[in-house]
């Protein structure tokens, strides 16, 4: 949770800085953010390289749970898919890019401010966000009204980390290894979505 | 567009080369360039007089989205879930 603060306390001050005109604008015409992208996903690629632990871990599960990841996917897609026909001025394959953020909001406004422009970064921001913030508060609920794996799905790609104590609390603890793998997952096609709805 | 994947592979096949190795300064990497990122999409959206103008219907919108995920997703975990636990039914 701390962690989620630190990040939107950076992105208000850049919005800050950016109403008060504190920094020059040839910063954002400039590279920098793509190569830091670049960076950024050359990062996350060593960092599941270098772990090969998780991945063999995933060799106790249900192979029925392992169905639970395409769930969270076709299910988020198809509902957007379907909320996007009210909104006019938006196209269905851009609610989508919004959508594949699961959760994973850093990642997935970054993707989209680089390919579609700083709005719909924005709204993916502001959606994921939201959509951590509602794993964090309905598990319980969810857990009632839908099953046991209701919010490893909502959680989506934030399963393995941030919501991960929360769903072992409401779902059970013997719900760890599919909710890390479901997280793993989901966090692996976050950026495959987001680019293929950018570029349809 | 597909070059950023391409360098998420490249960092996939370099960290299984160097997985014997620590490497500590992955996560601050991760973390640092995550700051520095949405701090720029912060500069952007400020320096933006629309998107500053219209960031309530854009919350609106996210929240929206947010919630129908969340639904969409729940509705097809509860599915799967009826099809496990019907399956351990049948076949004890």
């Amino acid at each position: 949770m701390k962690g989620s603060l630190i990040i939107v306390g950076f992105f208000a001050l850049g919005v800050i800085c950016g109403v008060f005109n504190w920094i020059p604008s040839d910063w954002l015409s400039g590279d920098l953010s793509f190569y830091a992208l670049c960076g950024l996903m050359f990062s996350v690629g060593l960092s599941i390289g270098h772990d090969p632990q998780t991945i063999q871990n995933f060799r106790s599960l249900n192979p029925r749970l392992m169905l639970l990841p395409i769930c969270t996917i076709l299910g988020t897609l198809s509902a957007v898919a379907l909320i996007s026909l009210v909104f006019p001025h938006r196209t269905t394959p851009e609610c989508m890019a919004v959508g594949s953020g699961f959760g994973y909001y850093s990642l997935s406004s970054i993707f989209i401010t680089e390919y579609k422009g700083a709005e719909l970064g924005t709204v993916a921001l502001l959606s994921n966000i939201a959509r951590e913030i509602m794993t964090l508060l309905g598990a319980p609920l969810m857990v009632r009204w839908f099953g046991n794996l209701a919010p490893i799905s909502s959680g989506g790609a934030t399963t393995m980390d941030t919501t991960l104590p929360i769903i072992t609390q409401c779902a059970g603890q013997r719900f760890v290894i599919v909710s890390i793998f479901h997280g793993f997952v989901v966090d692996f096609s976050v950026p495959f979505l987001v680019t293929f709805f950018c570029s349809i | 567009m597909f070059t950023v994947i391409g360098i998420m592979f490249i960092g996939i096949g370099l960290g299984y080369m160097l997985r014997r190795k620590s490497l500590p300064w992955i996560n601050k990497a991760i973390t640092t360039l995550i700051w520095l990122l949405l701090f720029l999409l912060g500069i952007e959206v400020g320096h933006n007089e629309q998107i500053i103008r219209s960031l309530p219907t854009l919350g609106v919108e996210a929240f929206v989205i947010a919630i129908v995920g969340v639904l969409g997703s729940c509705i097809a975990a509860w599915a799967l879930w009826k099809h496990v636990n019907g399956r351990k039914e049948t076949k004890p």
